[in-house]
């Protein structure tokens, strides 16, 4: 390996405290992801999915082991310093969106770029772009609620991709979507970390999101049953979503 | 930022309309409040001044003793030379003599018999002498309803309700029937040339305005008067520098025996005026306090509410990376602009009601039909310069408060749970 993995995951544990005992959710979990990566977590429901996506996002840290990200030591990070490279690097796409239902959509996409302090040509340039990369351009002054599920999640990843960040983490981002829609989104996100270079890492466990990725890491208790770069189903060559 | 905060507030009228209103209100009727409470101190002090012992009286020290009785057989002798002192030692001050008295009015027919009779509350002050200091201190003529201002011995004033009751209109002679300083009958004609009100119900109730040479002539006190008051040219009643005032003149007195040495004493010590004064200090401090903490309560509230509503989006922004501290110092800053602006608005309609108050006053005579204490029947509040401050200030650290006690809770979500509670 020439070049620096931008997550770097040694012997990851994480346990919680249940009963008397400790719940293990992550079981000394080793991984790299390199830069431009699309994979995804994938498990069933309790396999720990989450937890990892939490850790390499730095909202949570690690009970024992390591987990370098970006450069930055997880483990060692305070809040500031978390929320720092969470606001600077890290994109994240929700299942349920969490839009700002007061705010407009150009709005909602141009709040990370308010907390990175950038100035108003700066961000408005920014994100027209952003928008006009998902295709919703044109509903820069709708408000949330006039969206469709479908249009509310293209405005939360452009919300994630606004501040051109290195890493998307996205859980679960069709959970809330019907199957066309889902498509579009995931179509939308292929195109968008082959245009852009960003890395993708999801947690799923829908079938459709499995199609898209080129890299599927099994969690199953924990712990990393199988690592295996897949050839995508869909969207590999920026095709229309079925 | 600050403009994008601005945009939620406005849009988000749960956030931003309910906690202005409250401070609205609550800085309004504060406003009103402390402004009625002046206002009233303010009448009270100029009433009993006015009417009672100016800024500061003197008198007998046995007069003193019993003042609440008007006993004018321990009234001071020798009141004009007193009254000259008084004028060369304290200028700053304009001193008058008055007589208090009591007795019956007497009205007779045309045949010259008695048709009605009502007792009395007489006062005595220099009202013929143009340069009489009683022209502004007591100011009969902008109290007149009917008739003239006395211009010759044996012409007095009555009160006009008292006149309607006695049926007796300016021109006609009435008959007072009292006792003279050394405590013999006496009556005296006066015709009477006018009618007053002053506002002052237990004022208004019952006077009898004399001329002070009349009223020395007839109760048999040449010389003499009850009580010399003296009041601040400005008007403006200091108790500081009132009390050094009394405090040189008893001292210069302190060693003289005689029980009719003259004593002086201030507006505050005059019939427990100074207990209610201070009373309605401490109540207008109290109730000043009671709104912040209700306000505070109500805001701390509405903030809870307004963060279980917010709970996604104060998730959300700490997911995508707003520091803890910045994301509680815009919830601050949101309450800085809601009390901002509710401390403004509800001072401005504060001060336009105390305004209107101020200028028309509220006509509260029905319920003051007995009262005795010197008090103006007409309700007016007083704004002064801290009325400005009084609400804004209470307004915009309630709303301040409340919020950095709501907004606590922003330190003790943990992000580790934010993706579990973002999916909800």
């Amino acid at each position: 390996m020439t070049a620096e993995p931008l997550i770097e995951t040694r012997d990851l544990v994480k346990t919680y405290p249940v009963g008397g005992g400790d719940l293990i959710a992550l079981d000394r979990v080793s991984l790299r992801v390199a830069a431009g990566e699309f994979a995804g977590i994938v498990g069933p429901s309790g396999s720990g999915k989450t937890t990892f996506l939490n850790i390499v996002g730095s909202l949570d840290t690690p009970t024992r082991g390591s987990a370098r990200v970006l450069g930055e030591r997880v483990e060692t990070l305070g809040h500031r310093r978390a929320a720092a490279l969470r606001n600077r690097h890290i994109g994240f796409i929700f299942q349920t969106f969490n839009l700002l239902p007061v705010y407009t959509v150009f709005e909602n996409v141009e709040f990370p770029l308010l907390l990175l302090g950038l100035p108003a040509a700066e961000r408005r340039r920014r994100v027209m772009a952003a928008l006009e990369r998902v295709g919703l351009a044109d509903r820069a002054r709708s408000r949330p609620d006039q969206l469709s599920g479908g249009q509310s999640q293209r405005v939360a990843i452009s919300r994630a991709v606004v501040k051109d960040p290195a890493l998307v983490l996205a859980d679960e981002p069709t959970a809330n979507l019907d199957a066309a829609n889902s498509h579009q989104v995931l179509h939308t996100m292929v195109r968008l970390n082959r245009e852009l270079g960003t890395t993708f890492l999801f947690s799923t466990h829908d079938e459709k999101v499995i199609g898209y990725l080129r890299r599927r890491i099994t969690l199953v208790d924990g712990a990393v049953a199988a690592d295996e770069v897949v050839t995508p189903t869909h969207g590999e060559n920026g095709e229309a979503a079925p | 930022m600050i403009r994008f905060l601005w945009r939620g507030l406005v849009r988000d009228r749960a956030r931003s309309l309910f906690p202005t209103l409250v401070v609205l209100a609550g800085v309004a009727l504060t406003v009103v409040m402390h402004g009625y409470l002046r206002g009233t101190e303010s009448d009270l002090v100029r009433a009993n001044a006015a009417f009672g012992g100016g800024h500061v009286s003197v008198m007998s020290r046995a007069y003193a003793a019993e003042a609440d009785l008007v006993p004018n057989d321990l009234a001071l002798l020798g009141a004009d030379s007193l009254l000259a002192t008084l004028g060369r030692e304290s200028p700053a001050y304009l001193w008058s003599a008055r007589i208090r008295f009591g007795g019956l009015v007497d009205v007779p027919d045309a045949a010259g018999e008695t048709r009605t009779q009502a007792p009395v509350a007489g006062l005595a002050v220099d009202l013929l002498d143009p340069a009489s200091p009683e022209h502004e201190i007591l100011a009969p003529g902008r109290a007149l309803v009917r008739g003239r201002l006395p211009a010759a011995r044996g012409e007095a004033l009555l009160s006009e309700d008292l006149a309607q009751r006695l049926d007796v209109a300016p021109g006609q002679t009435v008959t007072i029937i009292g006792t003279t300083m050394y405590g013999s009958l006496t009556t005296a004609n006066f015709r009477v040339v006018g009618t007053l009100r002053f506002g002052v119900t237990a004022v208004d109730r019952g006077a009898m305005l004399l001329d002070l040479a009349d009223a020395r002539a007839a109760l048999d006190m040449a010389g003499g008067a009850g009580v010399l008051i003296g009041f601040a040219r400005d008007g403006q009643y200091r108790q500081a520098e009132a009390a050094a005032l009394a405090a040189r003149f008893n001292a210069a007195r302190a060693g003289d025996p005689d029980p009719f040495a003259p004593v002086m004493s201030t507006l505050r010590e005059h019939a427990g005026l100074g207990q209610t004064l201070d009373l309605a200090a401490t109540v207008s401090g109290a109730l000043i306090a009671l709104f912040v903490l209700v306000m505070s309560v109500v805001l701390w509230n509405a903030g809870l509410m307004a963060s279980l509503r917010r709970y996604g989006e104060f998730g959300l922004r700490l997911a995508i990376g707003e520091e803890k501290g910045h994301l509680y110092g815009s919830l601050l800053a949101e309450a800085l602009m809601i009390g901002l602006l509710g401390s403004v608005l509800g001072t401005g309609l504060g001060l336009l009601i105390a305004w209107l108050l101020q200028e028309r006053g509220l006509d509260i005579s029905p319920l003051l039909r007995s009262a005795s204490m010197l008090i103006s029947d007409r309700l007016r509040a007083r704004i002064t310069p801290a009325s400005w401050l009084i609400g804004f200030l209470p307004g915009l650290a309630a709303t301040f408060l409340g919020a950095a006690i709501s907004g606590v809770g922003i330190f003790r979500r943990q992000t580790a749970r934010l993706s579990k509670e973002l999916e909800t």
